[in-house]
């Protein structure tokens, strides 16, 4: 399953994309976060996997894009490319 | 076997009652500012109107309760809480099998749900920081229109040139609304304009998650003819709307209810 955590607002997309089939949940990304926006948690079908914790959905535009400068993203330590952002 | 769905919303709670898998009661009311009361009032709704029917059922005895919506941690006397996107999917496959997109517009936010051949969510995102492609959307500016919000659907069918609204924000599509209506705009163009709108906003996300056959419309939204228009001309495709698409999510809920009690 894809998930796109985040919006569409009139200065752009924010969606940091998930693939849960990808994911194992090995939470490499989590810990890597600076800002502390993801978790571990079972999804619909009950496999653990990363989300964006709900009371971040909605400000991933102003938080993650600056991690664009980091090289300890969670994007970037994830080994099976399962993140992904829209910016 | 008796079973409930009860969906929280963000401004109406809704529930149903099913048995047998079959549905025998629903009920759709105001949420407030207590989610837990709301879900309990809404399901007694539903069983007193099968308590007049003979059926005499009580909430401690249903057999499973399961909530969904954003208000549904707050249900603590559900034994299960599912999220809305799998309450929609298993809702919108149940009335239409074909279903591959399920678009939910709600109050307060919307949702674009791509499903799998057997109906597995593959895909999809939602959105409730922004009130455009929301009900609330629609809300606001039928007010500033002047009409009431179930008026506007029929009203934008006598459109002959929708108005075009340029902006995504409701505060400055609000004021574009206004100047149209001192330029002596007739509102059915205006309305229609607001549905386009609405139709853009909702087409962006559903290119977001890509659209497959068959393509539904739920949530309370769907209840506007006019949305529903303006969303199949952008779509270029023909788009599914069950009979009470409001409470697609509940009935979903209520599906996984039964489920879990091994009927389904």
């Amino acid at each position: 399953m894809i998930i796109h955590y985040g919006y569409a607002d009139g200065s752009g997309e924010y969606y940091l994309i998930v693939d849960t089939d990808k994911c194992d949940g090995c939470g490499r990304c989590v810990e890597v976060c600076p800002n502390d926006i993801l978790e571990l948690a079972p999804d619909d079908y009950g496999k653990v996997v990363v989300r964006v914790k709900d009371e971040f959905v909605n400000s991933i535009g102003y938080i993650c894009p600056a991690c664009k400068r980091r090289d300890e993203r969670c994007e970037n330590v994830c080994e099976h490319a399962a993140i992904s952002y829209s910016w | 076997m008796i079973v409930a769905g009860v969906d929280i919303g963000s401004l109406t709670v809704k529930a149903v009652i099913l048995r047998d898998n079959e549905v025998v009661a629903t009920s759709t009311l105001i949420t407030g500012d207590d989610a837990a009361t709301a879900a309990k009032t809404a399901i007694n709704e539903a069983l007193k109107s099968l308590a007049e029917r003979g059926m005499s059922v009580t909430l401690d005895s249903l057999d499973h309760i399961v909530a969904t919506g954003v208000g549904r941690k707050e249900v603590t006397f559900a034994h299960e809480e599912k999220t809305d996107v799998r309450c929609d999917a298993v809702g919108a496959r149940h009335i239409f099998p074909s279903v591959r997109t399920v678009v939910d517009i709600g109050a307060e936010s919307c949702k674009v749900i791509r499903l799998s051949k057997k109906g597995r969510v593959e895909d999809f995102t939602a959105n409730d920081k922004c009130a455009s492609g929301t009900g609330m959307f629609l809300d606001v500016l039928a007010k500033v229109i002047g009409v009431g919000v179930e008026k506007l659907g029929e009203l934008s069918l006598k459109a002959k040139k929708p108005a075009k609204i340029s902006s995504m924000c409701t505060v400055f599509a609000e004021s574009e609304v206004i100047s149209y209506i001192h330029r002596k705009v007739p509102i059915e163009n205006i309305i229609a304009g607001v549905h386009e709108s609405i139709a853009n906003r909702i087409f962006g996300m559903m290119n977001r998650v890509g659209v497959e056959k068959d393509i539904a419309l739920v949530g309370g939204v769907a209840r506007n003819v006019g949305v529903v228009k303006a969303l199949e001309a952008k779509v270029g495709e023909s788009i599914l709307v069950p009979e009470g698409p409001q409470l697609i999510g509940a009935l979903g809920a209520a599906l996984i209810a039964a489920e879990a009690c091994g009927t389904a």
